[in-house]
């Protein structure tokens, strides 16, 4: 989880999972296009972003395509918000039941 | 095969063999897939459907076992059920499951979906949450809650 909050904690990095969002399975190339950041610079932090497994790649013939991997973040969103989400299904169904006036 | 849509990848604690059988096997998929049986005989050309566990005629998902290889590899045609022989409908589910350490790694790629159809849209929501579910079921014991019970589908 560490890995994860390094590297969200970067704007260049959060940008690129913005532009996988947006168009995702993209190689180094298509990345690179319009950013002010050098083709290294924008390896580099792909390379952080894959170590953090927030992108996963495909290879295509020669091409290596980048994509966003939102699960890791699905698993950030549960150790925080899940709880209240379970406690917050608990109070409706104990509602459910005291509404109803079944005993179980 | 065009390039995929979709790319998912997920490190659990577990064993190729029971992640393959969290995925095959409904007494698994139930609980974290939305009460839904992945039923099938996992036959490379045998049909396979993403059905309700407990009315199988609720069928969600259904297509094709394109290979299959256990514990590693398995790779299924997907589509809404009346567009099974439709070849132009089919998308493509492969699942490729590797030894990572003392773990596994768990890559999920969709392909072949058609740009701005309901099943991409529906899908780009539904895989991070049973993968990330799946990962939660098998190291804990249980899944996340709310993936265990049926869904009910929001007016088309």
């Amino acid at each position: 989880m560490d890995a994860i909050f390094r590297a969200l904690a970067d704007a260049s990095r959060r940008q690129l999972l913005d532009r996988l969002h947006a168009n995702n399975g993209q190689s180094l190339g298509e990345l690179c296009e319009g950013l002010a950041m050098t083709r290294q610079a924008v390896a580099k932090h792909l390379a952080i972003l894959e170590g953090a497994n927030l992108v996963a790649s495909a290879r295509r013939g020669r091409e290596k395509l980048h994509y966003i991997n939102p699960v890791p973040i699905n698993e950030i969103a549960e150790r925080w918000i899940g709880k209240y989400e379970r406690h917050r299904l608990k109070a409706l169904s104990e509602l459910k039941r005291a509404l109803e006036g079944s005993d179980e | 095969m065009s390039k995929p849509s979709f790319v998912y990848v997920t490190y659990i604690e577990s064993t190729p063999e029971k992640v393959w059988q969290a995925l095959t096997e409904g007494t698994f998929t139930r609980r974290y897939w939305v009460n839904h049986r992945n039923a099938s005989d996992w036959q490379v050309g045998s049909p396979w459907r993403h059905e309700d566990f407990d009315d199988a005629s609720l069928v969600d998902i259904a297509g094709h076992v394109v290979e299959s290889v256990p514990p590693h590899r398995l790779v299924l045609t997907w589509s809404l059920p009346q567009d099974v022989d439709k070849p132009d409908k089919n998308s493509r589910v492969t699942f490729d499951i590797e030894p990572y350490g003392g773990a596994v790694r768990l890559t999920v790629r969709h392909s072949d979906l058609e740009p701005g159809s309901a099943m991409l849209s529906g899908i780009s929501r539904g895989w991070p949450l049973v993968l990330s579910s799946l990962k939660t079921l098998l190291e804990t014991g249980e899944p996340l809650p709310g993936t265990s019970e049926r869904m009910t589908r929001p007016p088309e």
